[in-house]
């Protein structure tokens, strides 16, 4: 390249071209277009990788999460009884209350915004009726839509399948209107998280298959058999023999696996597991009679005249069991007019168990069951009741530290970048001062909170787990974000523009503020957003000033004990429920969301500040 | 800021010697300048008369831009920059602590060698010097500012329809066009043009040219250029700079025709530069 161009006093140096033409040439120029391609390849494998791995991300995180967004209630009829509520003498005044009450009700932007705080100031007239026992009633309302189930046992699993929160609609609804005491309420009751579950989908596969045979009742309730005119049962009954052929066989393998290992020390262990073994062989050998059914077998049920019978022995043409739905009469049933069902996870390992998935097939049939947007998730705090437990509370507290924080760390960052960026001196003091706002911005997070609570709780005594201590340490987290983006926003600006406007005799700041100010704002409100999204998604300092306590209330104000959204993320993966897991995945989504909208407003106010030169 | 800014300037109250036919506008006595360890500037005396143009020439990096930002203090914004020696205008050394530099830029105009309006409208870019230094009483007066500046400055006619798109909309020229109106919007004395036509074309370049022919009338302009056809054109007075020197300083005629430096003859001639 450097010879095309031969100096006429150097005559002695021979013409030389660049070489384009040879083997090595042409190899040259494969090569590097063989080195561009495999740069290209190599970042649309990444670009893949990322969009792969988001995509699973958010295809997982929505799978889970937006059940949870759904819940399912039982419709029922429940008579508002008075004896229940509260006498009938002191109803007429309340009605009058109740009146005035709603009127303050009505603004629904005090609902939103006072919160329960002020509901606790203000006399309650209402008290007596709040005080109900509604969940009572609901109970009793479920009870009846069942008649004759009546054992302790089948009534606590029924009530069971509410929610404890079930009856709280219901107090709203009459508190509201206290013309409803004495009648009869059509509500929706809040299922358990178990029974929303079930619902949901987390549930035994069930099959049924007509009778064969006539089949005789020996009764309505309780323990009752069944006999058959044909062999209806089997191959249930060889299904069985077959499970427990199996157990046997595993049961031999456990014990020859023992003896061969350890030998005479676990004779003992050996005896016993072959004594078993043998014991189920005789079962499976035997050739008539009967055969019970145990909880780690699909469990088989049959229905007939109205009612459901749980199968606990069974042969070939007969089976006897407990009633768990009653019977209609004890009249025979003609073939095809009853069935045998079965649920094919064994009972071992389902968290409803047999009478709970009846009740809650025969509340499906009936069409009392309900699915519904679950507004109780925006509505309410905190819960150790996977149905009740809501995000409201971890929103509001998000909502306030991202204000306080903003609103200390727009107008410090911003000033003190101009300050550093225009008009500091250039000395050895604002460079020690420059270096130490970049190492903050590397401190790791904790520390922030460590900060935090010897500072401002242990010195200042400001109180524990409150948005304005954790609007102050996260505007410590963000400051050093949010001056680094404004300094180098500023100094893109090209200087040409300040040169102008000083040429025209504008001071210094007139220069910076009416021309430089404006044209860095984009980029300001683009490190500010970045600045606070990082604010968002921090837990580990909120976690040291105690944002990660159990709050249940929604905070109604700075100081109010409160915790946000990636905390309450990180509390609620911890707990055992099943049901705290979808709710983990619905918090995340709405932590994402809030994401979204912030950056979405980023967008939308840098592209109306954004002016090009 | 309520006095006329143009007559504000002799800071001790004697009457400033403006006016006087043969008193230059502009006199520097032994200024130099220092960039840190660099010496850029050395032993610069030269008088600029009121009232027409002075043309800087020389080679890149002789000091003339320099010198030139000098004379309106830009050389304060460059914190290693450090000037000595003595300017005044009008009698009224520009260096004194008692000198408020944001009077003394509104009294000398600057445009700079790439056209830099404000991002921000035709109207806006012309009004933003009267408008801070509180010129105009009324929005009618503004108006009537920006459009004479605009006038004078021969661009009213091209964005007389547009006064309120960007100013950064315009051509190259029309945009050096509009930093002269936004210049002379705060009737300045004295306008430093610092290669104004370098970024331009020809015809803009013409433009620009004509121009400073009808704007010397009024105003004292000095003007830096590496095109010496242009120096020649406009210039009545033309000033060589070398190495950080004043080589050489005569009627334009003169310098071009028969300069008494060797250093300037070979300039002019192209042997160097």
């Amino acid at each position: 390249m450097t010879d095309t161009v031969i100096a006429p006093s150097a005559p002695a140096r021979t013409k030389r071209w660049l070489d384009t033409s040879s083997r090595a040439a042409e190899a040259r120029v494969r090569r590097r277009y063989r080195a561009e391609r495999r740069f290209r390849a190599y970042g649309l494998i990444a670009l893949a990788l990322t969009t792969a791995f988001l995509v699973v991300l958010l295809a997982d995180i929505l799978s889970r999460g937006l059940p949870a967004f759904w819940s399912h209630s039982v419709v029922l009829e429940v008579p508002v009884k008075v004896e229940e509520i509260d006498s009938d003498n002191k109803r007429a005044e309340l009605a009058q209350k109740a009146e005035q009450l709603r009127a303050a009700r009505r603004s629904w932007i005090g609902r939103l915004f006072l919160g329960p705080n002020d509901a606790d100031r203000a006399p309650d007239p209402l008290q007596p009726i709040r005080a109900g026992d509604y969940f009572g009633l609901a109970r009793q309302a479920l009870y009846d839509a069942f008649p004759g189930v009546e054992g302790r046992l089948e009534r606590r699993k029924l009530q069971g399948l509410l929610s404890t929160g079930a009856g709280d609609p219901l107090r709203e609804q009459v508190a509201a209107d206290v013309g409803l005491i004495g009648q009869t309420v059509r509500a929706r009751l809040r299922l358990s998280a178990n029974a929303d579950l079930y619902l949901k989908g987390d549930r035994t596969p069930i099959e049924t298959r007509l009778g064969r045979g006539v089949a005789t009742p020996s009764g309505t309730t309780g323990e009752i058999a069944v006999l058959t005119s044909a062999n209806d049962f089997a191959d249930y009954l060889v299904r069985i023999k077959v499970e427990l052929s199996l157990r046997a066989e595993a049961l031999r393998a456990e014990a020859d696996r023992l003896e061969r290992r350890a030998g005479a020390a676990e004779a003992e262990r050996v005896k016993e597991l072959r004594a078993d073994a043998a014991v189920l062989q005789a079962r499976v050998d035997q050739v008539r009679g009967e055969e019970a059914l145990d909880d780690r077998m699909p469990s088989q049920l049959v229905a007939i005249n109205g009612g459901l019978v749980k199968i606990e022995k069974l042969s070939d043409s007969s089976i006897s069991g407990r009633v768990i739905l009653p019977l209609a009469s004890a009249a025979e049933a003609q073939p095809g007019a009853w069935q045998v069902v079965t649920y094919l996870t064994p009972e071992g390992n389902r968290r409803l168990g047999d009478v709970e998935t009846a009740f809650l097939e025969r509340l499906k049939a009936e069409g009392r069951v309900e699915r519904g947007f679950n507004w109780l998730f925006f509505a309410s705090g905190d819960s150790r009741e996977p149905e009740l437990a809501g995000i409201r509370g971890a929103l509001v507290g998000t909502a306030l530290t991202l204000l306080v924080t903003l609103l200390l760390c727009l107008p410090i960052g911003v000033l003190a970048a101009i300050y550093l960026e225009e008009f500091a001196p250039k000395n050895r003091l604002t460079d020690i001062i420059e270096i130490n706002i970049n190492n903050l911005a590397a401190v790791p997070s904790i520390v922030f909170g460590l900060l935090g609570l010897a500072v401002f709780l242990n010195f200042f005594g400001l109180p524990r787990s409150a948005p304005l201590v954790g609007g102050l340490v996260l505007a410590l987290l963000v400051l050093p974000t949010i001056i680094i983006a404004s300094r180098a926003a500023l100094k893109a600006v090209p200087p040409s523009i300040k040169e102008a406007a000083l040429g025209v005799g504008a001071s210094h700041q007139q220069a910076v503020f009416h021309h430089v100010l404006p044209l860095a704002m984009p980029g300001i409100m683009t490190g500010t957003i970045i600045g606070m999204a990082h604010a968002l998604g921090e837990t580990a300092p909120l976690l040291m000033i105690g944002m990660v306590a159990f709050i249940v209330d929604v905070p109604g104000s700075l100081t109010d004990a409160a915790t946000v959204l990636p905390v309450q993320v990180y509390l609620w993966s911890d707990l055992p429920e099943p049901a705290f897991k979808s709710k983990t995945a619905a918090a995340i989504i709405v932590l994402l969301a809030f994401l979204f909208i912030m950056n979405g407003l980023a967008i939308y106010v840098r592209k109306k500040f954004e002016r090009r030169w | 800021m309520d006095m006329p800014v143009q007559r504000s300037f002799s800071h001790d109250g004697t009457p400033a010697v403006a006016g006087h036919a043969d008193a230059p506008k502009v006199m520097a006595r032994d200024v130099n300048v220092f960039y840190g360890e660099k010496h850029a500037l050395k032993d610069v005396t030269v008088d600029i008369a009121d009232k027409g143009v002075m043309a800087f020439i020389g080679p890149s990096g002789c000091g003339k831009s320099t010198f030139l930002r000098c004379i309106n203090r830009m050389n304060d914004t460059i914190p290693s920059c450090r000037v000595v020696g003595r300017i005044t205008i009008d009698g009224s050394d520009i260096y004194d602590r008692a000198l408020d530099v944001v009077q003394l830029r509104a009294r000398v105009g600057m445009v700079f060698q790439k056209p830099n309006p404000f991002p921000k409208s035709v109207f806006e870019n012309v009004a933003y010097g009267p408008r801070i230094h509180g010129i105009a009483r009324t929005k009618e007066e503004l108006a009537e500012i920006v459009n004479v500046s605009l006038r004078r400055a021969g661009l009213f006619e091209e964005v007389k329809d547009r006064l309120h798109d960007p100013g950064t909309g315009l051509s190259g020229g029309q945009q050096q066009r509009l930093c002269i109106a936004r210049a002379i919007a705060v009737e300045p004395e004295i306008i430093l043009m610092d290669e104004p036509c370098s970024a331009l074309d020809p015809i803009a370049t013409a433009r620009i040219e004509e121009l400073i022919d009808e704007l010397k009338a009024d105003y004292t302009i000095v003007i830096v250029t590496h095109n010496m056809q242009q120096a020649a054109r406009v210039s009545q007075r033309t000033a060589f700079f070398h190495l950080g020197s004043l080589v050489e300083e005569a009627p334009t005629e003169v310098i071009f025709n028969n300069p008494k430096d060797r250093r300037t003859q070979d300039y002019i001639t192209g042997r160097f530069g």
